[in-house]
């Protein structure tokens, strides 16, 4: 039977006068003890839909048709009767394990409070289940971790801590919106392994929003794939990766970034290269701010990047790999050589670096945060070539209208604002704002990372063609090894500020040395915990 | 000049509340009609004509020889004998008997002669702000045909001040509000955009400064240099300028890592440019927010100044010194309700308009 389903469900969002819809005419059922599946790229629908079940969405949300629970209607139900099943029937577990927690709050008090308003639960009693439930959930040592504050423990140890808080009145359903999209793989891997456990244990129905398949492939029992609002395929799980009926489905599943990139000729010229470069931010203590010690976000990081060659660098969240990035770009403070164009612009001032900004130029994560709002895409695109006084208005104009035919975007778009543009599109005006300038090292900080699996394929593409036509060279971080694979001729695997492992990538990926490099490997390509693997 | 998208955006949804739509007009029109208060309350005509040449007394002085008086003093316009000067064109006859003479004039020919006709346009209200009303009755007297509002307690024409007094509280207003809140954002901006010990020295020099007792300054710089609009706008602002310190440099700390800003150093923007062309117009939603506050809180410190007898000048008019004489003289609630009213409809108008803008800056509310 079923227990939460949803009968042609429709949501529209009111904006400026008019109604837009996000929804349009869902219906699917979970089944009790059963792991549902929504699919879906960004903007496609899948978290509008699961959080209208319970009505969390903001108030210009306006809901139409049928949700049932257990034949109970929530579509229109009092706020009283939804607060009930909220938590305590149903329980959800959001994405961003940073800002789900309440930073002032103890662990103990935050599940403590979930266990009174619903169960009435208070001293001895409620300090015990709490034990109980951290224990349920993997954390180790329950009882030291009590009067821990969110900011003590790591990502994972907090998401942990969300499924505890999720799982802490024994709901019959749990909806899951993206809860591992924003951890490292390998703590990706154990969550997603936990939650497959937990539900078999205690018999709960799921309701999983994701866009990546391959956690799908390996929880889901039946999948609903989401395309604009609608579904537009559903089944069981093994069916749809097997035999993919609709062309959406089956472009999806194609989306696996593949290739290798094009071979370096042996006398291409350095471009960037570093040696025994170290950023330690000092720990002050007491009241002369004596320096205690050192919080070693990089240390002695070497490599060295040819033209038209890419250097990955993979590291878990926190092993320092942006801060490298920084420190290359000279816009951290650093110690030890940065030898750019064979000049070592270490100590340089940064009015002395600003010449030679247009030869290293840096591309970030968010597309949606990496460009000014106010600004329309020319003046974005157009903004560093006035710096560097290449040329007037008028040959600014001619370049911003090559440089977006060559990323990929229509030049007739250039006057408009970056809202207008999708995700894929602003990093593609990203990489514009960058390329425009010609610069010979470009430094891409995970800029695949926030994009839908069918955009990266594009934006890798990209990226490769760009790097072949330019003798570019690469510095490229991301914690997704498939991209690095795609992109890299050699890897530098990052920990905690120290280069664990470096190679060529082929050596890396193919045969790993060292253990940590073994248990990234695994959990990005099989999302299986490796056994044994301090992570 | 086109407005961004989002802006558009923002003025329809200002537009969609017709309170603040409606506050804004009212008090668009009250306070271009106060800028006008010379042609509206004024105790000399705006247009004269004698012997056939026109004259501007509100922008010239005349001696009253040329209109055929005595004195070389600047012409009192409201004196009968002027006034019969001007209308029959100058006959000596006036000093004697000018009611009779403005009479026989009518038809043009005093004494079978044929005169100069003249005429004067007045304003609406025939005093200005410092007039002494002339007539009988102890001041303050209360409204009359003559003086709508009444007089205050030295005989001048309420309406009139509290026209002239609106004028120069908004002026006041926003003479403090421009430039309090430039220098306010510029140095909220410098703190927040450099952050480390540019911050931690320049918040030490805040907190020294917002606790000086602002009063006390005031009343020692007007002993020293003496009473002035300027030297008052110029203390306010002095002591005003910290209000939106703290907001432009929560908003900058906020901004300096976001990866645009990032994206723009490593292009190799300057600093300046960086500042004020990337992250101002984030920090704009703020300011623009707290500016209500700042406006309402100027007109709200030259009103407890004047009240207290420490603001503007006597010799300019003031609603709060309105107030002041007011509370001395609880026989004439003419002046009560005046002074009331007048700070009710200004700082209600003011308010409704600023909860419209308020209200068109947040993104997520909607608007139907």
């Amino acid at each position: 039977m079923s227990l939460l389903s949803f009968e042609n469900l429709r949501v529209s969002f009111k904006q400026d006068g008019g109604l837009s819809p996000a929804v349009k005419g869902v219906s699917f059922d979970v089944k009790k003890g059963e792991t549902v599946a929504l699919v879906g790229e960004s903007g496609s629908g899948k978290s509008v839909t699961a959080l209208s079940s319970v009505s969390l969405l903001p108030d210009s949300a306006v809901i139409e048709g049928s949700i049932t629970y257990n034949g109970q209607e929530l579509c229109g139900a009092s706020e009283t009767d939804l607060r009930k099943l909220r938590g305590n029937d149903i329980s959800f577990i959001f994405q961003e394990p940073m800002t789900s927690l309440n930073p002032l709050h103890t662990i103990e008090k935050q599940l403590a409070e979930i266990l009174l308003v619903h169960q009435g639960l208070r001293g001895q009693e409620a300090q015990t289940r709490v034990i109980e439930l951290l224990t349920q959930v993997g954390i180790h040592d329950p009882e030291g971790r009590l009067k821990d504050y969110p900011h003590q423990l790591s990502g994972g140890q907090r998401q942990r801590v969300m499924i505890a808080m999720a799982l802490a009145n024994g709901p019959d359903l749990l909806i899951a919106d993206e809860p591992t999209t924003a951890l490292d793989v390998t703590i990706q891997a154990q969550v997603l392994t936990l939650l497959r456990d937990l539900q078999a244990s205690m018999g709960m129905s799921m309701l999983f929003i994701t866009h990546d398949l391959g956690i799908v492939r390996k929880l889901a029992d039946r999948v609903c794939v989401m395309k604009d609002g609608e579904i537009v395929e559903s089944g069981v799980t093994k069916d749809i990766f097997d035999a993919p009926q609709h062309p959406y489905t089956k472009m999806l599943l194609d989306a696996e970034t593949v290739g290798y990139p094009a071979p370096v000729p042996d006398d291409a010229p350095v471009i960037a290269e570093t040696k025994d470069l170290r950023i330690w931010f000092p720990i002050q203590r007491g009241l002369m701010r004596r320096t205690v010690g050192y919080v070693k976000a990089v240390n002695a990081a070497e490599f060295s990047v040819r033209a038209g060659e890419t250097v990955g660098v993979v590291g878990e969240s926190g092993s320092g790999k942006t801060t490298l990035a920084l420190a290359m770009m000279r816009l951290i403070e650093s110690e030890g050589p940065v030898v750019v164009l064979g000049k070592d612009v270490q100590g340089w001032s940064q009015k002395q670096v600003r010449p030679l900004r247009a030869d290293m130029q840096i591309v970030f994560q968010d597309p949606f945060g990496s460009l000014s709002p106010r600004m329309t895409v020319s003046e974005i695109i157009a903004e560093g070539l006035g710096v560097h006084g290449l040329g007037d208005y008028a040959s600014a104009e001619v370049a911003v209208i090559e440089i977006m035919n060559e990323v990929g975007i229509d030049p007739e778009t250039r006057n408009r604002y970056p809202h207008e543009f999708s995700g894929g599109q602003r990093q593609r005006i990203a990489i514009a704002r960058a390329m425009v300038l010609r610069p010979k090292l470009l430094v891409l900080d995970e800029p695949t990372s926030a994009l839908d699996k069918t955009v990266q394929v594009q934006i890798v593409a990209l990226l490769r063609a760009l790097q072949v036509k330019h003798k570019l060279a690469y510095l490229f971080i991301s914690h997704d090894l498939k991209v690095v694979r795609a992109l890299s001729h050699k890897v530098i695997v990052m920990k905690r500020g120290d280069i664990v492992e470096a190679g060529d990538a082929a050596q890396i990926f193919d045969a790993p040395a060292e253990p940590y490099t073994q248990a990234l490997i695994t959990a990005a390509f099989d999302l299986a915990v490796k056994e044994g693997a301090e992570v | 000049m086109r407005l961004s998208p989002l802006n558009q955006r923002r003025w329809r949804n200002f537009k969609s509340n017709r309170r603040a739509l409606w506050s804004l007009w009212i008090f668009t029109g009250l306070f271009v009609l106060s800028l006008f208060a010379e042609f509206i309350a004024n105790d000399k005509p705006i247009l004269v004509q004698y012997r056939g040449s026109y004259y501007t007394p509100i922008f010239n002085f005349y001696p009253e020889t040329e209109f055929g008086g005595d004195f070389r003093t600047e012409a009192v316009y409201r004196y009968a004998e002027v006034e019969c000067l001007i209308k029959s064109g100058g006959l000596v006859d006036c000093f004697d008997d000018p009611e009779g003479v403005m009479d026989d004039a009518k038809d043009g020919i005093v004494n079978d002669e044929p005169i100069e006709k003249g005429w004067m346009i007045w304003p609406v209200i025939p005093y200005s702000f410092n007039t002494q009303v002339e007539g009988p009755g102890a001041a303050p007297s209360p409204p009359t045909m003559q003086n709508w509002l009444g007089t205050d307690d030295t005989k001048r024409d309420v309406t009139a001040r509290v026209i002239y007094g609106f004028r120069i509280s908004i002026l006041f207003a926003l003479a403090v509000t421009v430039v309090s809140s430039a220098i306010g954002i510029v140095a909220g901006a410098i703190q927040g955009y450099f952050g480390g010990r540019v911050d931690l020295i320049f918040q030490r020099v805040l907190e020294i400064w917002s606790s000086t007792p602002q009063l006390y300054v005031i009343i020692i710089v007007f002993a020293i240099l003496g009473r002035s609009f300027w030297l008052l706008v110029f203390v306010t602002i002095l002591f005003g300028w910290p209000a939106l310190t703290g907001v432009v440099r929560a908003e900058f700390l906020r901004a300096r890592n976001f990866e645009y800003i990032r994206a723009a150093r490593a292009l190799g923007v300057s600093n300046w440019t960086i500042m004020f062309r990337h992250m101002l117009p984030n920090a704009m939603v703020a300011t623009v927010t707290m500016l209500p506050f700042i406006m309402t809180g100027a007109i709200g410190t030259l009103a407890s100044l004047d009240f207290l007898g420490f603001g503007l000048p006597t010799s300019l008019p003031s609603l709060g010194e309105m107030t002041a004489q007011a509370k001395q003289n609880l026989q004439a609630p003419w002046l009560g309700f005046t002074a009331f009213f007048t700070y009710a409809i200004m700082l209600s108008l003011l308010v409704f308009i600023f909860e419209g803008i308020r209200d068109a800056f947040d993104p997520r509310k909607t608007f139907q």
